[in-house]
């Protein structure tokens, strides 16, 4: 104690530790920058001298000269690379978007079986949990390509389904809904449908408050919606029609085709990533104090109730921090497409453009900016949602 | 308590001093002006180590090959590599140490093969590489003679019954990307008014299992490589190249911008090869040629001139190491894809000039 009112008398600048202090973060600050740049300038120097080029993305605008398989957008090879960036772009992002769905919900089917006092669907989880865990990721992409969706047989010889629905080993030719004109007035009517829907769930609600027994507001939400929308679809003059997949040719014609390298990807990417999920569910369940769920069947709760109304929104809050970092891998590990064939970011833009205009250092900062948006995107909004179910504590 | 507020300032000050030092000694390249001077030295430096010397100097030449295409460049189950590409790596090396096995093959992606080169991992490039214009002005390569005359092709299956561009109207077509397969593909394609699905793979396995699995109706790529995977297929003989052509592909040698007397090395021992079968010399009468009174041929086996030392290097035999061993030009074909190989690809455009080929390479004198 003595020793800080001594030091109340400032020393000379030199032995003043928060001048120090300062002094010694600037020059890490310099020191990192100094680094930075002197790479940076080295870069520069060595692409002038070696190859005579300086760093310019004016590339993006030329026409790309290459066709891509499957496209979320039109395209053909007359337009930009950058048109061929973003339809690489939108093949991840379809992908890592319904992966991350998909992975979520087997995810949390598994990790709850995994709890399961029932000793065969405890061990079919775990077992489920320690193979796909422990396999790595690329191994089971191309096991899922070459086979798996490679072995189904030949697009002549199909396994047709009802549907119809096409199985072979190019893909799976699904039905498909095409928008007519009266599309757009259809979406109008689907709107109002979820606007009275709101209305009432409003009124719904108040009436709860009072009255002291919650209504399924839920339920009566989406009945409103559902027969406002019945209405539209039978008033309006067909707002949809089906279009079924055929074959004809060398391919299935019609409908929508979700083609073998997409499919391989999207099972393999949901099935290791559920795993994982399903480690981070059952981590969040047990988190949750015994206490609570013995006052949960104290209060004559059944299981069911105990587990959606008690157990998991305080298990929530415990899984959605790492629960996001596996939707992060999920659209980092989708990169792996390139294994497989499937034309994503990093399979069109760091594969083909690169080759085709060996810009490296353009296409590399482009694709990596890509995915820390995307990453960063998806940590933004789960961090939204994180804050919110935060907020629901005391 | 003291003691430790002593050691902390003790140390606080160390890394100051040790972050100047650092500072001081990276602030000059840091500053723009500096690298200025920085360039002015730095093409003196690369002036005195050529490529020859580094190759002499390691002992052995790398050379950026493939692994996966049997007959030009393959690796077979006992480790080795061969092919007519490979030899060609071989009759380099042997005219630099007058040994065809002072070679290091550097198996590469049709993708990552420039990169290695213009970073210096290898020395020349000879991997069915196609001469563009793009490669040798963008990608600052120099391509030597063309060894190989090749154009892009399309493989099907028999029973399918394709015979022109036309009858793939909705067809998937496999196709490996990091080549000018995909952009004439593209082209071609695109000029027959044909709809097809490019399904692109990054590797010419997964390309050829794909299109044997019946994933896509054709797979394409430089007709030499087809006739070569054909006999990888389960069944081969289900299997037709149909008489299109989508492109030219001028397959050779190609060595980084900037080192000529490389370039020349690399040029030269191509030519010699060509030249050799030209005046009938092949691996096994060359030393009989040894007394010619012929000025070219005793030109060309180092009896006359000093040719050799004119691409830097001293053996004045060195094309005669060559021929020794590795063969003439059409030695080097038949080996690897000549009649008694299970390709059996005709010379066709390949062939001597004075055959009615394109080959045509220029006099020693």
């Amino acid at each position: 104690m003595q020793e800080i009112h001594a030091s109340q008398v400032r020393p000379p600048f030199y032995r003043d530790e928060r001048v120090l202090g300062i002094f010694s973060q600037l020059l890490v600050v310099v020191i990192v920058v100094g680094l930075g740049l002197f790479f940076y300038s080295n870069m520069i120097t060595g692409l002038r001298e070696k190859h005579n080029v300086a760093i310019s993305f004016s590339f993006l605008s030329q026409a790309a000269g290459f066709d891509i398989g499957e496209s979320l957008i039109e395209y053909s090879r007359e337009r930009t690379y950058l048109r061929a960036f973003v339809v690489g772009l939108l093949n991840t992002f379809q992908v890592a978007f319904l992966g991350i769905i998909f992975a979520t919900a087997l995810g949390i089917v598994i990790g709850v079986m995994r709890l399961s006092t029932n000793f065969l669907v405890s061990r079919i989880a775990s077992i489920y949990i320690d193979i796909f865990r422990n396999i790595p990721l690329l191994v089971l992409l191309i096991f899922w390509a070459q086979a798996v969706f490679l072995k189904l047989p030949r697009v002549a010889e199909a396994i047709i389904l009802p549907g119809p629905i096409f199985l072979s080993n190019r893909g799976v030719a699904i039905p498909w809904g095409i928008p007519t004109d009266s599309w757009g007035a259809f979406l109008l009517v689907l709107a109002a449908g979820v606007l009275l829907g709101a209305v009432i769930s409003y009124f719904l609600r108040e009436q709860g408050k009072r009255t002291g027994r919650m209504p399924l507001i839920t339920l009566w939400f989406l009945v409103t919606v559902a027969a406002v929308g019945l209405v539209g679809w039978i008033v309006l003059p067909q707002p949809m029609t089906l279009d079924q997949p055929f074959l004809e040719g060398f391919n299935t014609q019609g409908g929508k085709i979700l083609s073998q390298q997409f499919m391989a990807l999207l099972s393999g990417l949901i099935i290791y990533t559920a795993a994982f999920i399903a480690e981070v569910v059952r981590a969040g369940i047990q988190s949750v104090s015994k206490g609570q769920r013995e006052a949960a069947t104290s209060l004559g709760l059944n299981p069911a109730q105990t587990l959606r109304l008690i157990i998991f929104p305080q298990a929530l809050r415990v899984i959605i921090p790492p629960l996001t970092s596996q939707y992060l891998n999920l659209t980092k590990n989708s990169s792996l497409a390139i294994a497989i064939g499937y034309p994503d970011l990093f399979a069109v833009a760091g594969n083909t453009i690169l080759n085709q205009t060996g810009r490296e250092i353009e296409m590399f900062t482009m694709i990596m900016g890509t995915y820390l948006s995307l990453s960063l995107l998806t940590s933004f909004l789960m961090n939204i949602y994180n804050r919110r179910i935060r907020l629901v504590e005391r | 308590m003291k003691g430790m507020r002593k050691l902390k300032k003790a140390g606080m000050i160390l890394s100051m001093v040790v972050g100047m030092i650092i500072a001081a000694c990276m602030s000059p390249a840091a500053g723009p002006e500096v690298v200025e001077s920085d360039e002015a030295a730095a093409p003196a430096m690369q002036e005195v180590q050529s490529t020859l010397s580094i190759v002499q100097e390691r002992g052995k030449l790398v050379c950026i090959g493939n692994a996966q295409l049997p007959g030009f460049g393959f690796l077979d189950s006992e480790g080795n590599f061969s092919g007519f590409d490979v030899d060609y790596c071989r009759a380099i090396a042997a005219a630099i140490f007058g040994d065809a096995n002072a070679l290091e093959v550097r198996p590469a992606t049709a993708k990552e093969r420039f990169t290695i080169l213009s970073s210096g991992e290898g020395d020349v490039i000879i991997r069915n590489t196609t001469w563009t214009m793009s490669r040798d002005t963008d990608l600052g390569m120099n391509f030597g003679p063309t060894t190989f005359y090749d154009g892009q092709g399309l493989m099907v299956r028999k029973e399918s019954g394709v015979a022109t561009l036309q009858d793939l109207q909705g067809a998937s077509v496999c196709v490996v990307t990091g080549t000018t397969t995909e952009l004439n593909l593209a082209d071609q394609f695109a000029a027959a008014g044909v709809d097809y699905e490019a399904v692109v793979f990054e590797d010419f396995d997964q390309s050829f299992t794909a299109y044997d699995e019946g994933r896509c109706d054709a797979v394409t790529t430089d007709k030499s490589s087809l006739v070569s995977r054909q006999t990888t297929l389960t069944v081969p003989a289900d299997h037709v190249i149909i008489n299109v052509t989508l492109s030219k592909e001028p397959l050779g040698p190609a060595v980084r911008h900037g080192d000529d007397q490389w370039f020349d090395i690399v040029n030269w021992v191509v030519y010699a090869t060509m030249l050799a079968e030209e005046h009938g010399i092949s691996s096994q009468n060359v030393d009989s040629f040894m007394d010619s009174n012929d000025p070219n041929i005793r030109k060309l086996l180092g009896l006359e001139g000093d040719f050799c030392a004119k691409i830097g290097l001293s053996n004045a035999g060195c094309f005669v190491d060559v021929i020794k061993q590795l063969g003439n030009y059409a030695e080097i074909y038949d080996r690897n894809l000549g009649p008694d190989t299970v390709f059996d690809l005709p010379r066709g455009l390949n062939s001597l000039y004075t055959d009615g080929g394109i080959l045509y390479a220029p006099p020693i004198r």
